[in-house]
């Protein structure tokens, strides 16, 4: 049984929103579509991008923004690549040291959850800070292509705040934030659950803002093919899109919490404790060091067509704000390439060819069947000329 | 030349370092892990970093391709235009490695082979340990597998050994798996 499995190899980043590939791999989705999928962990998305891109992965769980800077050959190398999957939406928190958080908490005004307020008591402090000659606040996040990155930038700027100038953003590896603001060599951190209520739960900061306080719906990681192997390896790609969506919808039934939360706690995951994973999956997440939470449906997103299907806005929301932050420069080209990167269309594809009843689309009682993506074949076909 | 290597691996960091002075009379530095690799960049400068695979740091030093005041060479990437194999090989063992922006290829290779090489060896010893192992464990079970048999069929160990090898062939499967099996039986049997 097992010789007639296609082998997948994946990479993935220990985070909350690795689930869907996980349970996939872990429950039986994907030898149900057919497949053996190895999953490794990873420890950097340096690592996790390279792999990929040199063909030692297959598939890997990949920031957004890293997909398409990689397409744009913005980062290292110009591999193009293709996302016909969002592993959700959402996620983020952005952590503060119990002192940030008593010098924002002192010069608030209104309710602290909302970052216009936040921002504006953060932009006082550091006014504060110049005066007193102090060195900049130090803030970390997880990857310069990381809708982390922009979402503390974004925060910043709203207030007024040059995110480049008036404080110091560092990237630094998730493991590593909570000890960071310990010893004070940060300030403040954005990054992905669950690491957030690591930091909590180990006493060393507390969490601020959610997120979705910032951006409703932000776009996160993606799963992502090289577009060369997966031209070459259709239906395997449609095979791991289908075992991830059936494990996303898995994930989603309430009373598979405490299963999933087991699965994800194991060590060659995400190696966190089960408690802190579950809180996150319960939508309400423990804020301080003294117990209080705060709950909030829209923390992380997971499930539904809504949050999976690649909305190709995202992408160019995303490309948008590395161009704001002179990532990359801003081209009709540019912007066209990397609204590609999200392939809606293959999502599509993936989901009706198991169906079987729809593949192209509509379903026409007669042949030939329709071609969305090649009309003058299509045009031919029926007999119609097309377009000279 | 000044080259940083982050590693953690202790033994390995040493005898890379010890490779690359050998080679080229390099200036080479070793950080264990780089916690606050900023600030340890700041006072190493180095023109070379080699970074073991298996640390986290990567990313941090993904964020130094942009110039900046304090740092006005970009590290980059070492990617050599002309040969990707030497990408394949880098990660394959284990390392990667980032330059200052403008240092030429020629003059890195050197330094990335001695590098690569050194991760390489201290790979495949540790593949043979793993290997020494599991024949250990193996070596473990399928000696009670004979045990096992010797006192059931009141046979000598050799054998003992004989039926396990014949059924593992008939049955087109590795002794130990056979021997496992009856342990496992043996087990739920007893």
């Amino acid at each position: 049984m097992n010789g007639d499995l296609t082998p997948v190899r994946a990479g993935f980043i220990p985070l909350i929103d690795a689930a869907a590939l996980i349970v996939a791999a872990d429950r039986g989705f994907a030898a149900e579509e057919g497949l053996r999928l190895e999953l490794v962990r990873e420890v950097s998305w340096a690592n996790v991008r390279d792999r990929l891109m040199l063909g030692q992965f297959d598939a890997a769980h990949m920031l957004a923004p890293l997909a398409i800077a990689a397409t744009l050959g913005s980062d290292n190398a110009k591999v193009e690549m293709t996302a016909p999957l969002a592993l959700g939406l959402n996620g983020n928190a952005v952590v503060v040291s119990a002192a940030l958080h008593a010098q924002i908490a002192a010069v608030a005004t209104g309710d602290p959850t909302d970052p216009a307020v936040s921002g504006a008591a953060l932009a006082q402090v550091i006014a504060a800070r110049r005066k007193q000659d102090r060195e900049p606040l130090v803030l970390g996040m997880v990857f310069p292509f990381s809708s982390h990155n922009y979402q503390l930038r974004l925060w910043m700027a709203a207030a007024g705040i040059d995110p480049d100038r008036d404080v110091r953003l560092v990237v630094l590896p998730p493991p590593y934030m909570a000890d960071a603001l310990a010893k004070g060599q940060l300030d403040a951190f954005c990054v992905g659950a669950p690491w957030a209520s690591v930091a909590v739960s180990e006493g060393t900061g507390r969490i601020l803002h959610f997120g979705v306080d910032l951006v409703a719906r932000c776009p996160e990681k993606v799963l992502a093919f090289r577009s060369d192997w997966a031209a070459a390896n259709l239906r395997t790609m449609q095979r791991l899109v289908r075992a991830c969506t059936r494990a996303a919808a898995w994930c989603a039934v309430p009373e598979h919490r405490g299963e999933l939360a087991r699965l994800l706690a194991s060590p060659q995951r995400l190696g966190v404790a089960p408690e802190t994973i579950a809180q996150i999956l319960e939508s309400r997440l423990v804020v301080a060091p003294d117990g209080s939470t705060r709950a909030h449906g829209g923390f992380f997103i997971l499930d539904g067509c809504a949050a999976l299907r690649p909305d190709p806005r995202h992408a160019l929301w995303l490309y948008a704000q590395m161009v704001r932050w002179r990532q990359v420069e801003h081209s009709a080209a540019a912007a066209q390439a990397a609204a590609k990167v999200y392939r809606p269309d293959m999502f599509d594809a993936a989901l009706t060819v198991h169906d079987g009843v729809v593949q192209d689309g509509v379903g026409a009682f007669s042949e030939p069947a329709f071609q969305a993506d090649d009309l003058d074949a299509y045009l031919s076909a029926v007999g119609a000329a097309p377009i000279a | 030349m000044r080259i940083l290597v982050v590693d953690h691996n202790a033994e390995r960091a040493a005898v890379v370092r010890q490779a690359l002075v050998d080679v080229g009379g390099y200036l080479v530095e070793v950080a264990p892990k780089a916690g606050d690799l900023l600030a340890l960049l700041r006072t190493a400068q180095p023109d070379v970093l080699i970074v073991d695979l298996d640390l986290p740091d990567r990313d941090t030093i993904e964020q130094l391709r942009v110039a900046t005041r304090e740092r006005p060479r970009p590290i980059v990437m070492f990617v050599d235009q002309s040969d990707n194999s030497m990408m394949h090989a880098a990660i394959d063992a284990g390392v990667s490695a980032y330059v200052v922006d403008g240092l030429s290829a020629s003059r890195v290779r050197p330094v990335l082979d001695v590098a690569i090489a050194r991760f390489k060896a201290f790979e495949s010893l540790r593949r043979e340990l793993d290997e020494t192992r599991s024949q250990l464990s193996e070596r473990k079970v399928i000696d009670r597998a004979k045990g096992i048999l010797m006192r059931a069929k009141g046979i000598t160990e050799e054998e003992a050994y004989d039926r396990l090898r014949r059924t593992a062939m008939n049955e087109q499967k590795k002794v130990v798996e056979i021997a496992q099996s009856i342990v496992t039986a043996a087990g739920m049997l007893g």
